[in-house]
């Protein structure tokens, strides 16, 4: 997994669903690694297969003519569990960025602390993006962090995006919140020291 | 200006808060289980560091354990190897376990209460979305990933961003029939599954002061299924009362210092939220959710919504989750039969609620072709369960009295319910496939699941009551 993120072309997979849940995208039941690799392999795994494996095949994942390494999916997207394992999944499949027009808390930081890029735009502008991929499913996105814009390459429609300037230099450059906190451990002990009680 | 009670508790756990940074926030309690801490431990090991402040993380299996035949090795293998990973890494790291087999063993957010662990004015973490429990003590207590649970074992604080803050106030007095499950059913339904997405939640009213402790934490322990951050409630006599004499909690001197604290939690007068909603609490009837998310639910006795209430973009994700439980717009769910009950989980597998499902179904017996499992939140509850005779009453209506775990409520270890079939259950997710793949599930209080056990359909308990 790299660990920097900066600047991408690249068509996009679309999963028009509102209110995805993280049970969706990595069922509890896949859940018992003990590390982060492999969960790709069961990303949407109840949308994607059938119980006896065989792929279901109207299931976007499930059709050549959808690649790319950007999901776009309906709002609230990733609500639910608060399980890594999601972030875990989607990156281990092979996608770099999420773009929906409303993420759940929980999986955005999780994405964030997987150096995925958790894109929220505008209602209009995810319709514009659903109805690009409609018209040519190999439709390119550009998406530039620096710049903080996603633009549908086609139409040249473009829109700009927030993310913290913490979390965006987190992601440009590869650091993760450990190095981070690790850096504050004096400032932890002296307000441990300050506190009036033992809890 | 006055402070809310968010505030308050976050401003005061603040190390470092910097222009453009998250706040690193100073985290008073860590709960830990078997699922999503391995991977944190893991990291741990690849920086060759080890946990900063081992005394504040307790580690419970509940996710993954089996709920019969405990005292047996698990039988499916990777459940095992998770659990033992817990084992292992608990004892390498120095953090307390109460793993199977120990008395105070049980799902994370029943324990921490209930051993006196969790405390007003803390701030407290999990890897669990429903660490929001803890918040009915006037703590601030959320979910968090596992890269964050590993940054906790690491530093013992958390990067976070300050959520807004949101007062949900229900006024008035409750209807017979009605729990605290049903209030935050009800308000769920008006506010939808995002509704309180980037939001901390503070619960109040009278409605909300007249619940006991049990009643609160179900309500805070769903706040995650509309979004928000977590959700608690200002600590009062009833919590103090709750505290007092638990295994862990302050004693003596130290009791009387922390209780002189824990009484200025409270919002001022003067403090300003971002939003404020308001409900009557006579407007609540038992709830039921007919859908595939949270937001999804009604009135027990009203109707699914038609296709021509909903905005045309709603209708392909309504249709989908109705295809789902194969529903009809419109349709009523009373009389709706069922074919699964399962009592527990970390929203309603309480004292509390064993209690009230046992008073109701004294003298009744389940429906014959419905399986009923009730499933105690922990050790502790199913040893006052049976030292109050109530193993016996439930055993006698045909209900199966497991052992402590999560259970049905996400079908990790074997309780499952099979596909296609439908199970009235006190948990807080309608997810598809959330108690097994295809299973249909329909959210409810611990009255209108025990209710359904006893008729074999979806039924208005006020009817029984």
């Amino acid at each position: 997994m790299s660990k920097i993120f900066q600047h991408l072309v690249s068509s996009a997979v679309p999963v028009p669903i509102e209110n995805i849940d993280t049970d969706q995208i990595i069922p509890a039941r896949f859940l018992k690694a003990t590390t982060r690799e492999g969960f790709g392999e069961n990303l949407f795994r109840d949308w994607r297969f059938e119980s006896d494996n065989t792929p279901k095949a109207d299931f976007v994942l499930n059709n050549p003519v959808y690649s790319g390494k950007v999901l776009v999916a309906g709002k609230n997207f990733g609500c639910g569990s608060s399980r890594e394992h999601a972030a875990w999944a989607i990156a281990d499949y092979g996608f770099k960025v999420v773009v929906s027009s409303f993420f759940a808390d929980i999986f955005k930081n999780n994405a964030l602390n997987n150096f995925i890029l958790p894109i929220t735009v505008s209602e209009g502008f995810l319709d514009k993006i659903f109805s690009a991929i409609e018209k040519d499913p190999k439709a390119e996105l550009e998406v530039d962090l620096e710049g903080q814009y996603i633009k549908i390459k086609a139409t040249g429609e473009q829109e700009s995006f927030d993310i913290n300037p913490y979390k965006k230099t987190c992601l440009l450059n590869g650091y993760d919140d450990i190095d981070y906190l690790l850096s504050l451990r004096e400032e932890i002990g002296k307000y441990e020291e300050s506190r009036p009680f033992n809890f | 200006m006055g402070k809310t009670l968010f505030d308050k508790i976050w401003d005061s756990h603040i190390v470092m808060s910097k222009p453009g940074h998250p706040d690193a926030v100073y985290i008073n309690t860590h709960f830990i289980h078997e699922v999503t801490s391995p991977q944190a431990f893991d990291g741990l090991r690849k920086r060759g560091i080890p946990v900063f402040r081992p005394a504040k993380t307790r580690a419970t299996a509940d996710h993954n354990v089996p709920t019969m035949d405990q005292h047996l090795p698990i039988k499916e293998a990777l459940s095992r190897l998770q659990v033992e990973m817990l084992t292992k890494n608990t004892a390498e790291f120095g953090v307390e376990l109460y793993g199977l087999g120990h008395p105070y063993q049980g799902i994370v957010h029943v324990i921490g209460p209930e051993l006196g662990i969790t405390l007003p004015g803390m701030t407290i973490v999990c890897g669990d979305s429903h660490t929001s429990t803890h918040g009915a003590f006037g703590a601030v207590a959320f979910g968090i990933g596992t890269s964050e649970v590993e940054q906790v074992l690491a530093t013992q604080c958390i990067l976070q961003y300050k959520p807004k803050r949101m007062k949900i106030e229900v006024n008035g007095t409750l209807k017979n029939g009605v729990l605290s499950k049903d209030i935050i059913l009800y308000i769920i339904s008006k506010i939808s599954a995002s509704g309180a997405t980037g939001y901390f939640v503070e619960y109040a009213g009278e409605a909300i002061r007249n619940l006991s402790m049990e009643a609160r934490m179900t309500i805070c322990n769903m706040s995650i299924e509309m979004g928000a951050r977590g959700g608690m409630i200002a600590p009062d006599e009833v919590t103090f009362d709750y505290i007092k004499g638990r295994e862990f909690a302050p004693k003596g001197a130290e009791w009387d210092k922390a209780l002189e604290y824990w009484k200025t939690l409270f919002s001022d007068a003067d403090a300003r939220f971002d939003q404020v909603l308001t409900f009557d609490a006579a407007d609540i009837e038992p709830q039921i959710t007919y859908g595939t998310n949270p937001g999804m639910g009604m009135g027990i006795s009203q109707h699914i919504p038609a296709l021509d209430q909903l905005d045309e973009k709603e209708r392909p994700s309504f249709k989908k989750s109705l295809d789902y439980m194969d529903l009809q717009p419109g349709a009523a769910l009373l009389g709706k039969k069922i074919d699964y009950v399962f009592i527990g989980s970390c929203t309603n597998s309480r004292i509390e609620d064993l209690r009230l499902v046992a008073d109701f179904v004294k003298g009744k017996q389940k429906a014959e072709d419905v399986v009923v499992w009730i499933v105690p939140g922990s050790k502790q509850v199913e040893a006052q369960a049976i030292a109050e005779g109530l193993d016996k009453v439930l055993t006698a209506a045909g209900f199966q009295l497991r052992e402590p775990g999560c259970s049905a409520c996400l079908g990790m270890n074997e309780d499952k319910v099979p596909a296609g079939m439908y199970c009235i259950s006190t948990s807080n997710r309608n997810f598809e496939g959330r108690q097994g793949p295809n299973a249909r599930t329909f959210l409810a209080s611990p009255l209108t699941a025990a209710a359904a056990a006893i008729t074999g359909r979806v039924t208005d308990v006020r009817e029984l009551v």
